[in-house]
């Protein structure tokens, strides 16, 4: 699939704000005044900000608020309406703790619930799609929260909540890969399923049916995106896990190290998100001979 | 409206004989020319006259070598268009209730005033029968001509998808796959007709038929033709400069 700058910055800075607001509104770490300020505030900029770039990959952005209407059945929608509901619902409680008040804990739980499920179904938009057979897996919303609850602890100076979380991330998503590599060709998908030519014989693609690219070729089948891919995750897991993990417990609390690690965690995160998106081959491409 | 209708009583689609196909590209061009200037908008090209050109089309045509055993190669030529799944997984991801399935006659969809364009649908769908025109940022699709099959204004035998209409060879069949006594459903009784990808469940309306077992081919045809004889003046030269 398409890495699409768009929809990575989207997953990577969106899931790391709901997991910081998630962190916060279950009041896991008391913060008031100032840095009451600027950690809700992250985490909203952050949200925001991720909501905001998911828009860039729209054909029609203006009419970006009828993806509210499905909530039924498209995960998209659901997605949606999680996302506005933790941000709104959220609002109160952030004001709350900026200005010393204090709201009883319901109202934090609810708007972290909302947070919860903004991040299952971005997992579910991928996770349903039995096209991508690697990300048609539970592991897929499994990482979306593995990633955006170790980016919200690092940022919100849980330190042994964070080492623990990113221990865990580093696992699942070592796991992740490990099985996901194997899952095209265990569902069984091929050349002769697609043309229902198997019985026939060994099945090539012989002539494409145009020349040039299409829509289905930019969007389906990204095989440049794979070449570095053992180094990539080798990255992934040092920036995205290990080192934040370390610093984490190894520097003494504060804001600016919470930032840094937060950094480096980043990094980690946009590189397992690029190979999420470039590593997972749609069926289509078999089609075109390619995956 | 993006949830599934119950079975529709009507399966309206296409039977594609492989056997017939000759991988002329005339439905591609018939249904990009129709689809141009009727329903919805139109299917633009980038670059068309440029080193790059690319274009958005519902319909391509793939040129599949088959090889079984010793025996020479097999072309088979295979149209790839929307096939109006029963369990259409493009309809219930999207999130606008765009994309939809007719109760009535089973055809899929697309809304294009409510399409985001987001591309969820195109990644949901197996067989790539949705493009995202680069032009006007909407999904684009087969709609089974429904703006032809329905139209009273056309005559009676224009009121098939272009693709059908125009097949030199006959290669497309149009009608109700829910209706066992219809031509096309015979023709599916007969030929063993059958889905594409079925392992993902998506149960197509659309049905293609394997092309048909062919004799074995004659050792070397051109052979004959290769044993070329002089006569006359040519001749006495041919044999008196072979004797120098």
């Amino acid at each position: 699939m398409h890495p699409a700058p768009s929809v990575i910055l989207f997953t990577t800075l969106s899931g790391a704000g709901f997991g910081l607001l998630f962190v916060l509104a279950t009041g896991a770490v008391a913060v008031f005044g100032l840095e009451a300020f600027l950690l809700w505030g992250l985490g909203y900029l952050l949200a925001t900000a991720g909501l905001l770039a998911s828009t860039f990959h729209l054909g029609r952005p203006e009419r970006a608020m009828r993806a509210f209407s499905q909530w039924r059945t498209s995960w998209l929608s659901r997605e949606a309406w999680a996302a506005a509901g933790a941000l709104l619902m959220l609002a109160p409680v952030a004001l709350a703790a900026v200005s010393g008040g204090g709201l009883p804990p319901a109202f934090g739980l609810t708007g972290a619930l909302a947070c919860l499920l903004a991040l299952l179904s971005t997992g579910m938009i991928y996770a349903q799609l039995r096209t991508v057979p690697r990300w048609n897996h539970w592991t897929t919303p499994a990482l979306f929260f593995a990633w955006a609850l170790a980016g919200g602890t690092i940022l919100a100076g849980l330190p042994y909540a964070a080492a623990l979380l990113c221990a865990a991330l580093a696992v699942l998503q070592l796991f992740a890969w490990r099985s996901g590599d194997r899952r095209f060709a265990a569902r069984g998908h091929t050349l002769a399923t697609a043309t229902g030519l198997g019985s026939r014989g060994v099945v090539r693609s012989f002539a494409p049916p145009h020349t040039g690219h299409n829509y289905l070729m930019r969007e389906m089948i990204h095989v440049v995106g794979r070449r570095h891919a053992a180094k990539l995750r080798t990255l992934a897991l040092l920036l995205g896990a290990v080192i934040p993990a370390i610093l984490v417990v190894a520097l003494p609390s504060s804001l600016p190290a919470h930032v840094l690690a937060f950094a480096v965690h980043l990094a980690g995160a946009f590189a397992a998100r690029w190979l999420f998106f470039a590593e997972a081959e749609h069926v289509v491409g078999l089609f075109y001979g390619a995956r | 409206m993006t949830a599934l209708p119950p079975p529709p009583a009507k399966k309206l689609g296409l039977v594609i004989d492989l056997d017939t196909c000759v991988g002329c590209h005339a439905c591609v061009t018939a249904c990009k020319g129709w689809n141009d200037q009727g329903y919805g908008v139109p299917l633009s090209d980038q670059n068309a006259y440029g080193s790059e050109p690319s274009g958005t089309f519902l319909n391509r045509v793939h040129g599949y070598e088959v090889v079984s055993g010793g025996g020479p190669a097999e072309i088979v030529n295979f149209p790839r268009s929307c096939l109006h799944c029963d369990n259409a997984p493009c309809v219930t991801v999207c999130p606008t209730g765009a994309s939809y399935k007719r109760a009535e006659d089973g055809i899929v969809l697309v809304n294009e005033d409510a399409c985001i364009g987001c591309g969820l649908c195109a990644w949901a769908c197996p067989y790539g029968a949705r493009e995202l025109d680069a032009q006007a940022g909407v999904m684009k699709k087969c709609t089974l001509c429904v703006d032809r099959i329905y139209n009273d204004t056309l005559p009676e035998e224009d009121r098939v998808p272009a693709c059908v209409r125009t097949c030199p060879t006959g290669a497309r069949h149009f009608g109700d796959l829910a209706d066992p006594e219809s031509a096309v459903s015979r023709l599916v009784a007969e030929r063993d007709g059958y889905d594409l990808m079925p392992e993902l469940g998506t149960a197509p309306v659309n049905k293609y038929l394997q092309p048909r077992p062919k004799g074995a081919a004659e050792a070397r045809p051109l052979a004959p033709l290769l044993d070329v004889r002089a006569t006359g003046l040519a001749g006495w030269l041919d044999r008196l400069l072979e004797r120098l």
